[in-house]
Parts: structure tokens; sequence; C-alpha cells
């Protein structure tokens, strides 16, 4: 009986990857709360929060992203759990970026479309979270 | 609104951002200009025409007319002022405080930096003087320093009044002095909080009695608060001997310039409208200064054309609003006005001239240069004709951008050039 044995060395993200991708969750959600609270008040500020947390969160969300691609790279099978997590980080990212130009313009234009955006982006932050930090392994069966 | 999904939102937005500037001719100038619908793409539309030197190059003007630089070297000249004795004074600077609160601020203070002068402003006030009249100004003296960003200047009854961007002040003057007596009185002081558009345009009744200055908006389109916006885009009537002030026309988004009307003494404006609502929106305007009419800003544009940035919105100023009087094109950035005289040539007798400093938010680059806009029975009437051009050249290249345009009652256009740092004098052959 020939038996392959399993890689079964664990790979989950060290504390800086970690920081970095649990960051992005409460930058995305700090943005999407400020947002909300523009929507209601017409207070200009929240929506310079809401730039602001969105730009940290793309710089949080893109580091990760650097650490995913090297592990990507690095793993044994790429099928599978880290090619789903840097998609993931990829998809967040990218929707980020569009979320940062939509707060990039003036007052209300921001609206709706930014909280919408806010939305959906603080939504992934917390899949591709979940995701990453569960990503126990790298190889082998999961 | 509220329900559209992030789908439709962002190939909207990459719709609109495939859709550039166009040429300048379908830029709707005159009395009744037609207006697109708004459009904004995932990012503005930025041009910043690449700044050069002139070197031997010269603006080019009208046959039968000769320009000469009769100023170089100077620290970011504005606006000018031809005193009595012929002296022209210009005020030179740059003002501005306002804070970049996002991280757009931050990325396109930095991109339209490329675009203006790397010179740091003077803050005073320079005299030129052609004494014998030969048209070569060998005189060029600092008239007064120490100013705040100095930018309207007007001169009645022996005083001299400088808006400086902070307050505005006055000289005592004399003829043919070279040098102010000493600091100036301040007559009052100006809305100068932020000043996102810092510049404080001035002009003065001919009886020397009224003062008029222009106050731009802090904002592009209160996206500094609403709160910020007290006592801004608009245009204060000023008591010459008390400093006392009223504000006579509002809404105003920048009005960048003021002058009088000879004869029948109305105040005109040109206005800078606001941006990021496409190539062909909003139009800047040449108007009429109506006392007590309110045009628009932030609520609506060209009358009852609703900003739905500016919220809360105000359903009842926008029914107030009123249309400016000649659209002169979006994005033209008209920072400078001034009536015409019979001096100037057949062609250009009667209408003003506009220097107009160019755009950044469009594809297709506009303004740039000096336009005439012809007048009839004291309304403008026709299309504007081209007085100064090549400032940007054939080449994409920058090589000036014309600010204020002053009247010489010799019968010559004074434009001030803040990016060649250069005053230009255009005359009719004789």
């Amino acid at each position: 009986m020939t038996v392959t044995p399993a890689l079964t060395y664990r790979s989950t993200p060290g504390p800086l990857h970690a920081t970095l991708l649990a960051g992005t969750v409460p930058l995305f959600l700090g943005a999407l709360l400020s947002d909300i609270a523009y929507y209601q008040t017409y207070q200009i500020q929240w929506s310079n929060f809401a730039a602001w947390l969105i730009a940290g969160g793309l710089v949080f969300c893109g580091l990760a992203g650097l650490f995913a691609l090297v592990n990507l790279l690095r793993a044994d099978r790429k099928a599978g759990r880290p090619s789903v997590y840097f998609l993931l980080l990829l998809i967040t990212w990218a929707l980020g970026l569009v979320n940062a130009f939509e707060h990039a313009k003036d007052a209300w234009a921001v609206m709706p479309s930014g909280l919408v955006l806010s939305a959906v982006v603080t939504l992934l932050a917390c899949v591709t979270t979940w995701v990453g930090l569960t990503n126990l392994r790298s190889g082998g069966d999961q | 609104m509220k329900h559209s999904s992030t789908l439709t939102v962002l190939s909207m937005a990459m719709l609109l951002s495939a859709c550039g500037g166009e040429a300048d001719s379908t830029q709707a100038r005159g009395p009744d200009p037609k207006l697109p619908e708004p459009q904004r793409g995932l990012l503005p539309s930025m041009k910043i025409a690449e700044p050069v030197a002139w070197g031997a190059q010269k603006p080019t003007v009208p046959e039968g007319y000769s320009v000469t630089a009769i100023a170089t070297d100077l620290r970011i000249p504005r606006q000018t002022l031809v005193l009595p004795n012929g002296d022209i004074l210009v005020a030179e600077g740059r003002g501005g405080s306002a804070a970049k609160l996002k991280p757009k601020d931050v990325i396109a203070s930095v991109i339209k930096a490329e675009g203006n002068t790397k010179v740091k402003g003077g803050n005073r006030l320079t005299l030129l003087r052609d004494a014998d009249g030969d048209g070569t100004y060998e005189l060029k003296t600092v008239f007064a320093d120490n100013l705040n960003a100095p930018y309207g200047l007007a001169f009645a009854d022996g005083k001299l009044y400088v808006a400086n961007q902070d307050a505005l002040v006055r000289f005592d003057y004399a003829d043919g002095q070279t040098k102010a007596g000493g600091p100036p009185t301040t007559v009052t002081d100006l809305p100068a909080a932020i000043n996102h558009h810092w510049t404080k345009s001035l002009a003065i009744s001919p009886d020397g009695r009224s003062l008029y200055v222009g106050i731009g908006s802090n904002s592009n389109i209160t996206e500094r608060g609403m709160e910020v916006e007290i006592d801004r885009a608009m245009v204060w009537q000023i008591d010459a001997a008390t400093g006392a002030h009223k504000p006579y026309a509002t809404g105003l988004r920048n009005p960048t310039a003021l002058t009088i009307q000879p004869g029948s003494g109305q105040v005109w404006a040109v206005v800078n409208e606001r941006d990021e609502l496409g190539p062909d929106l909003v139009p800047d305007y040449l108007t009429s200064v109506r006392e007590g009419e309110f045009y628009g800003w932030p609520y609506s544009y060209w009358g009852q054309n609703v900003d739905t940035r500016a919220q809360p919105q105000n359903p009842a100023k926008v029914a107030a609003a009123i249309k400016p009087d000649y659209s002169l094109g979006s994005h033209v950035a008209a920072l400078g006005v001034d009536f015409s005289i019979p001096a100037m040539g057949k062609q250009f007798a009667d209408g003003v001239f506009v220097g107009e400093h160019g755009s950044w938010n469009r594809d297709n680059p506009v303004g740039y240069k000096v336009i005439f806009v012809p007048f009839s029975n004291g309304q403008p009437a026709g299309e504007p004709l081209d007085f100064a051009t090549g400032f940007r050249g054939e080449d994409g290249k920058t090589r000036g951008r014309p600010v204020g345009v002053t009247v010489d009652p010799r019968g010559a256009l004074i434009i001030a050039d803040d990016l060649a740092n250069t005053v230009w004098r255009v005359t009719r052959n004789k």
C-alpha cells in the first residue's frame, strides 16, 4: 500500500500578516459607519473620516495581499484555500480602490454609491479575514 | 437611488470615466448656453498643460496690434491698476490656507501645482513707469510690501485700495508717488477663514464712496461643510468712509474680477463656476451684478439647474436663483475683466476684455487666452473674439496663464501672466 503523506505543517498567518489582515475589518467597518453617519446628518466631516479610513484599509489590505501572494507562490498545492484567500483579498482591495475614488467626489456626490460600496467592501473584508485566519494548512486535505 | 446595485453603480462609473472632454468649439458660450446633463467619471478629468518658458515667443495678438513684455521676473502678478499718471501697479502674491481634508486633496494639490509657477508670491505691489511714453517701462520698483496676498486694486479720490486676502486696506496716494508713505490703513476685515478661494476682487464706484469686494466660496461645492460658507460666494458693498458692509449679491461661486461699466456705473463680474460635473458644465460667466439677487451657488447653476451635491437642498433658494448674463464656457477660469474704450480700435471699442487662466478639469484644455466680448447698448452682443492667444501652444505646452486685464486709457491692454511672472502690454500699431 502506497501512502502519500499529507503535508500537515501549519501555515497560520504570522503576527504581522494577521494584524494587517484583521485590521482591514475595523478600518472598512469604520468607513461604513462614517458613511452612514454622513448619510443621516449631512455633516461633511463624517465623509472625510470615511475617505481616510478607506485609504488606511487599502494600505492594510494591500500589504496583507503581498503576504497572501508570497504564501500562494510558496504553497505546494495552490488550489483551494491559498488561491481563494488571495483572490478574495484582491477583490476586496480592488473594490476598496473604487470606493476610494467614489469618496474622492465632492460632498453629496459620494452618495449613495459610496455607502453601498462601503457595505460591500466591509462584508468582503470580514469574509476574507475569516478565510485567511482559518487557513491553517496550505497543503494536504482540508 | 438607494436600490441601485453595486454593479450598476460600478459599470456606470466605468462608462462615465470613458467619456472625455470635447473640443473647444462645442463649448456653449453666449447669453443662452445649452447645458448638457451632468457627468462625472470614476476619476475627474485632469489635464495640466506642461509649463515651459516663453523664450523668444510671445502671445499672439490681432493683426495691427503689438505685444511687449513690460515687466518680467515678478513674483506671481495677478491684477493690475493704471494710475492717473499712467503708472501701473501690479499686485503680486498667492494666498489660501485651505487644509487638505481628504486623500484626494493631497493628490490633487500635487497635480495642480505642476501647472503653476514655482516662484514664491511677492505679497507686494510693484510700480511700473514709462516716463517718456515710448512703451518701455524703465522704472520697476516696489510700491508697498508686507501685504497679505494682495489681489483686487482700485483707485479713487487720492486713495489707493488693495484687497488683501484677509482685509481691505487703503493707502493715501499723491500723483507721481513711487513708494507708499507707510503701512496701509485697514478699511475693513474680509472673510478669511480657510480661503479655499482666496482672491478678493475689487472695484470702486466712480464717486469713490462704495467699494465692491468679490469673496469666493470656501469649496468647490460645499465639500468643506455648509458652516464655512457663511459670508462666502458673494459680493460685498463696503462704505469707503466707515468700512460698513452688506452683501450686495449672493450665490456667486467665485467672483474673481469686478469692474464698473462706464456710463451706467453698473458693477460687472466674471465668476468661476463649479467643477466635476463634466467637461461642458458649469459655464463660467460674465454678468452684471444685480443688487440683492441670488445667482445659485451652491444649490443650483445657471438658474434652476439643481446641484444635488449640495445637501440639505434648498428649493426656495433654487427658485429664487437668477441666470447670469453671458456664458464664457466651462472651466475657462476667467480671472480678469475690464471695459474697453474706443482707443483700443474699432473692432474692440465697445465691450469687455476677459483674461482666462485656463482649465484643469477638462481633457481638452480651454481658456489660456484673453478674449473680447463685444457689447451693444450696454449688453453683451455676439460671439466672443480672441484677443491674445498662444499662452498654451499648439505643442500642448503652456507658456503663460492670463489673470488680470486692465485697459490703459492711453489705448493699451495690460495683461498679468502669473505663470511666466510677466506683465504684457498690447497696443495698436500707429
